[in-house]
């Protein structure tokens, strides 16, 4: 059974009710960030929707992601819950990893996220791990792996791939291609035209799709899902798609046009091209799209209320969960940081 | 402070510790033509802390470029450019991602010049930023430096003011050798007087006594150095610290430690990095090595406690070492 079934009414408004609680809680992580409320870094998912709801989609439910440092969507679209992730940015105990990782590092691997990831390039090949663990275990499950335009310039991006087409392992290699690696556009960092190209390399399929169109990423990822579960070896898809926003919340963006922003925004958004698809096919109405924007708003601002009383964590936890068996230097130097009853933090 | 050659002017400027870097770029850019500098967004974006500021504008795009993602790639462009006639300014966003570039500066750049009997110089630069304090996180965060320093075949220095980081990183540019020049993020805007005169550079290998004192040495680096000096004003009257920023890691100036240990007879180092095999345990031994009749007091530690550095900001600002730690350590040897 795939996660949200976009062959069928119900799963579509999933769907676009997923796409939409990306969009919101991004736009109000961004707020919160401006206000100082949530402090190091916010990577903004916005505009880039479809591609993660449209890819997780097509996954099973009990299927791997890796994640980029650009991961709420990935993790939204994977059913996270938006009031643990909040709790994350915000550092609090509660939070998806007890404020240790923050924005950048969400993880849940009981739901199969294997986190977000603040090295670009390093999700392909834990991905590639996984696809392996799954085809040595001999499970019915595939990995995928999301990765951007700039993470694929990384080598470790291909050794992954190339092991993954030798191994005829269950992996789907996603490329987000949002035209930008921080203020450098893709041309000045490729010299491929697809990213997809690059499948070639490996002899493996690799396609170039509209990843505005939250239908085309989840057909093309099913496609892919199929062929990994059936052995036939790992899919390298590339979904152009464009970030609203600037690289990180505070970016100045000064390598960028409000013109270009502007004219992606009118012409594709994928949450409006989507929901005015599902009105035409009297799918939906205009008051039912309204309705559930109210419900993810009212969900994502109890999320931000939350977050903010949740209690922060106390200053010992931060010796906690380095190994499974606790190495005693750190003990004895968290021993030490107090000896003598000494104040720690005063004249920071 | 010392200076190599004979300058023209003493005059200094007041300026922030990214703004020396930026002028020392600018400098040894318009000094020498072979001089580049490559990394993620130095160009249009003037790198992401605001270290490149205004060199592309100034230089070109032939010699300030933006590269793909790809610190592995950089690393050996720059160890192959190096050994080729060029003098590459190599930037790796953060300290971290020094683990994506790892092959290319152990096995090429810190080992050819040795292998192929001196045959070829290794005119590298590598500038990275380190250190927590701004929430980034486990992989944002690090203070690596000790990692380098440790590798024979690498230079390493950390300066602690803005004008040694001016200084050093003129010297590393200038240097034969591959040099590592670890900035902190967090005193990008310390600001301190630096020298004008464009000749003014900090040798490689020398510490400084950045305040004289009797009582007990604190050897310290980087944003510690700022927060020592502090400490040591606060003590004032009580404890009479003398505060050396060690600004190189390696080579490490042992004759400048010796000496002042033989003065006060108690030493505090602080440096962020992680305490287990660490800059703390080389500079202890030396001190132990040289100065063992010296001592009258054990050696103190002061760094981040064998962790990474976590997100949420009450954890973050636990495990980081900071002036009340120094100042906590000096306490317990006096
Ligand atoms: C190994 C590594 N190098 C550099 C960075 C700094 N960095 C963070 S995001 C980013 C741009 C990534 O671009 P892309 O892969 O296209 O993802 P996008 O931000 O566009 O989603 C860079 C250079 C990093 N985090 N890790
Ligand atoms: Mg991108």
């Amino acid at each position: 059974m795939v996660t949200i079934d976009m062959e069928q009414p119900e799963g579509r408004k999933e769907g676009l009710r997923r796409m939409l609680t990306i969009r919101l809680f991004d736009e109000t992580a961004e707020k919160r960030f401006l206000d100082g409320d949530i402090p190091g870094f916010v990577h903004p998912y916005i505009g880039e929707e479809a591609v993660a709801v449209g890819a997780i989609g097509a996954l099973e439910p009990d299927d791997y992601i890796t994640s980029t440092h650009r991961g709420h969507g990935h993790c939204l679209a994977k059913g996270l819950d938006p009031e643990r992730m909040m709790a994350e940015l915000y550092g609090k105990r509660e939070g998806y990893c007890k404020g240790k990782g923050g924005s950048m590092h969400i993880a849940d691997v009981d739901a199969g996220m294997l986190g977000a990831n603040g090295i670009v390039g390093a999700g392909p090949p834990l991905a590639t791990g996984a696809a392996f663990s799954i085809q040595y275990d001999d499970r019915d499950q595939v990995a995928l792996a999301f990765c951007g335009d700039g993470g694929i310039a990384q080598g470790q991006v291909h050794e992954a791939i190339n092991m993954a087409a030798t191994w005829d392992l269950p992996v789907v290699y996603v490329v987000e291609n949002n035209q930008y690696g921080e203020g450098t556009p893709v041309e000045k960092q490729h010299n491929v035209e697809n990213l997809s190209d690059t499948a070639h390399a490996y002899d493996i399929p690799g396609f170039t799709i509209d990843g505005m169109d939250v239908t085309a990423v989840y057909e093309a990822v099913a496609e892919a899902r199929d062929r990994a579960d059936a052995g036939d070896g790992p899919t390298l898809i590339e979904a152009k798609t464009y970030r609203y926003r600037g690289h990180f919340v505070g970016d100045e963006e000064e390598y960028r046009t409000d013109e270009e922003v502007e004219g992606w925004q009118r012409e594709d958004d994928p949450i409006e091209t989507f929901k005015q698809r599902l009105v035409d096919r009297d799918e939906l109405t205009d008051e039912e799209f309204e309705q559930l924007r109210e419900e993810i708003a009212t969900a994502v601002d109890e999320a931000v209320e939350h977050a903010r009383e949740a209690p922060t964590p106390e200053p010992d936890e931060a010796y906690e969960d380095m190994f499974a068996q606790p190495a005693p230097e750190i003990q004895h130097f968290a021993a030490q940081f107090r000896a003598d009853g000494g104040e720690r933090g005063d004249d920071r | 402070m010392t200076a190599h050659a004979e300058l023209e002017t003493e005059a200094t400027d007041r300026m922030t510790v990214r703004e020396a870097i930026n002028q020392a770029l600018r400098e040894e850019l318009e000094r020498d033509e072979d001089v580049f500098v490559m990394g993620e967004d130095v160009g249009v974006m003037g790198g992401v802390l605001g270290v490149t500021d205004g060199l592309l504008e100034e230089f070109g795009e032939k010699r300030i470029v933006d590269s793909p993602i790809s610190e592995a790639g950089l690393a050996g462009l720059g160890t192959g450019a190096a050994a080729t006639g060029t003098r590459p300014v190599i930037e790796i966003m953060f300290s971290d991602f020094l683990g994506v570039a790892a092959e290319q500066i152990i096995n090429q750049m810190a080992k050819m010049r040795y292998m192929f009997g001196g045959k070829i110089e290794m005119p590298v630069t590598v500038r990275t930023t380190e250190g927590g304090g701004m929430g980034a996180a486990s992989q944002h965060s690090g203070t690596i430096h000790t990692w380098i320093a440790h590798f024979p075949g690498l230079k390493a220095v950390a300066p602690g003011t803005p004008a040694a980081a001016k200084g050093l990183l003129k010297s590393s540019i200038r240097s034969n050798d591959p040099v590592f020049f670890f900035e902190n993020k967090m005193i990008y805007e310390d600001s301190g007087e630096v020298p004008v005169d464009e000749e003014f550079t900090i040798p490689i290998g020398e510490a400084s006594v950045e305040r004289a004192g009797d009582d007990v040495t604190v050897v310290a680096t980087q944003r510690l150095v700022g927060e020592s000096l502090d400490v040591a004003d606060d003590l004032e009257g009580d404890v009479d610290v003398e505060v050396i920023d060690l600004r190189s890691l390696y080579p490490l100036d042992t004759d400048t430690i010796v000496s002042s240990l033989e003065k006060t007879g108690r030493l505090v180092v602080a440096d962020e990095s992680p305490l287990s095999y660490g800059t703390h345990a080389e500079i202890a031994t030396r001190a132990m090595e040289e100065g063992f009749f010296s001592l009258d007091a054990p050696v103190q530690r002061v760094g981040t406690p064998d962790t990474h550095i976590p997100f949420s900001p009450p954890l973050e600002e636990e495990v980081l070492p900071s002036g009340a730690d120094v100042e906590n350590a000096i306490n317990r040897i006096v």
